[in-house]
């Protein structure tokens, strides 16, 4: 295993990087708004978000990528791998997220949903104002450790050809006969990536204690 | 509606359900052999032995940061040569094993914490010390309050066996596959194996409810 194999596997390091973050800055804005449609009980919709989130949380990623993969062609959409596999992380992380989101709904003091509405605030700016900014600061290390967790299941888009961490390395190790080394080069990768989201995590959390939040 | 790719899936349901016992079985068999080996672990992290202690505890952050599928290569591939022989399913079942052992150990520490120190100190009053101390004393607690998340380990381990398809290991996502792959039903393949692994995490969850209503009742 020579510099250049290192350097393929960083490369897919950054292919990690880019359907993890794709499918984070995707799936969590969702997970808030099917956590919004449950938490607002909406008729019709709620007990079918809770279905389609209880069912996401239970599909194992590898089914869930080769089910988006092979099975959206069958209905007339071709769609390219890495799509499908940012698609699938985007499905798990938005049903992952929806619970994290509700909790941190759940837990909001209604005082001030109270005090908010005798002030006239109509609905959108409370939701910006009052609400939005407290339960970001609630579920921020619920949802940064989603973050990892996904990370973590990436490799499941490999099966579909996606070139990303893991496959770059089981490549390497399957031309050269040495599996080993280029594993550790990725686990390295992993534990730097992972580590970075941990890091960023703790920052957020010191600057809100400083900022007396 | 895909009623010609349901017609084969149920045509093929013969490998459907030899995935899913296999899934079962592997994911039981791999849940309880981790259960023993996180509750080892357990004993060594909260040993006062400081050394031991961060050994382990180093150890177990390090594969909380390994994605499980390459924990599973590097188990299939690693181990033979260092000269151990094992078969696909033994190298699956082992690395389920180990890598969810590190959460379960990590997840009994964390309420560990939460408890009160004073049925220790008691314990240690009347002269348990050890791993009498952790296992008469420390454990049934711990294990009691630890119950629903042990549960969500268990819907871990399921959802985990389906990476088990990277070697070959005939479990229920390999089945959907191999029906996809001759039939090319995609759709109707994947949907029932994805309602499979959902309706056992629903019996786990059912069956944890269960057992924590019987925990309290008892308490």
């Amino acid at each position: 295993m020579g510099l250049y194999d290192v350097l393929t596997i960083v490369q897919g390091a950054g292919s990690t990087i880019a359907i993890s973050l794709l499918a984070i800055a995707i799936g969590t804005p969702l997970g808030l708004g099917l956590a919004l449609i449950r938490w607002a009980a909406v008729r019709g919709l709620d007990p079918a978000v809770a279905a389609v989130v209880s069912i996401l949380r239970a599909t194992p990623a590898v089914t869930l990528v080769l089910l988006v993969y092979y099975a959206l062609p069958t209905i007339g959409w071709e769609i390219p791998s890495f799509a499908a596999a940012v698609a699938t992380l985007t499905l798990g992380s938005m049903a992952y997220n929806c619970e994290i989101w509700r909790a941190a709904l759940l837990a909001f003091p209604k005082e001030q949903l109270d005090a908010a509405l005798a002030f006239g605030m109509p609905r959108s700016l409370r939701f910006r104002l009052v609400i939005l900014p407290q339960i970001v600061r609630a579920a921020l290390p619920a949802l940064v450790n989603e973050m990892t967790l996904l990370i973590k299941v990436s490799p499941a888009v490999a099966v579909i050809g996606v070139v990303e961490t893991t496959r770059a390395a089981f490549r390497i190790g399957a031309r050269t006969y040495t599996p080993i080394p280029p594993f550790l080069v990725a686990l390295a990768m992993y534990v730097a990536v992972i580590g970075g989201f941990v890091a960023i995590q703790r920052m957020l959390e010191r600057r809100q204690k400083l900022a007396g939040l | 509606m895909d009623f010609h790719g349901i017609a084969v899936v149920w045509e093929q349901r013969g490998l459907i359900v030899d995935g899913l016992f296999a899934t079962v079985a592997i994911a039981a068999v791999s849940a309880v052999l981790s259960g023993f080996l996180g509750i080892g672990l357990f004993g060594l992290l909260i040993s006062r032995q400081r050394a031991v202690a961060g050994l382990v505890s180093g150890l177990i952050d390090l594969m909380r940061c390994v994605p499980f599928m390459l924990f599973c290569y590097m188990i299939y591939f690693a181990l033979p040569a260092f000269g151990i022989v094992i078969d696909n399913i033994e190298a699956g079942v082992l690395a389920l094993t180990l890598y969810n052992a590190a959460y379960i150990a990590e997840l009994l520490r964390g309420t560990w914490k939460t408890l009160p120190a004073e049925t220790i100190e008691a314990g240690h009053a009347f002269g348990f010390h050890g791993w009498q101390l952790v296992l008469r004393i420390i454990l049934p607690p711990v294990v009691m309050d630890s119950i629903p998340m042990l549960g969500n380990q268990m819907v871990q381990i399921i959802k985990d066996s389906a990476f088990l398809v990277i070697i070959a290991v005939q479990e229920l996502t390999y089945a959907a596959n191999e029906i996809q792959a001759t039939y090319y039903v995609p759709f109707a393949s994947f949907v029932c194996a994805v309602i499979l692994y959902w309706l056992l995490c629903l019996l786990v969850e059912g069956g944890v409810r269960a057992v924590v209503r019987v925990a309290e009742l008892r308490r």
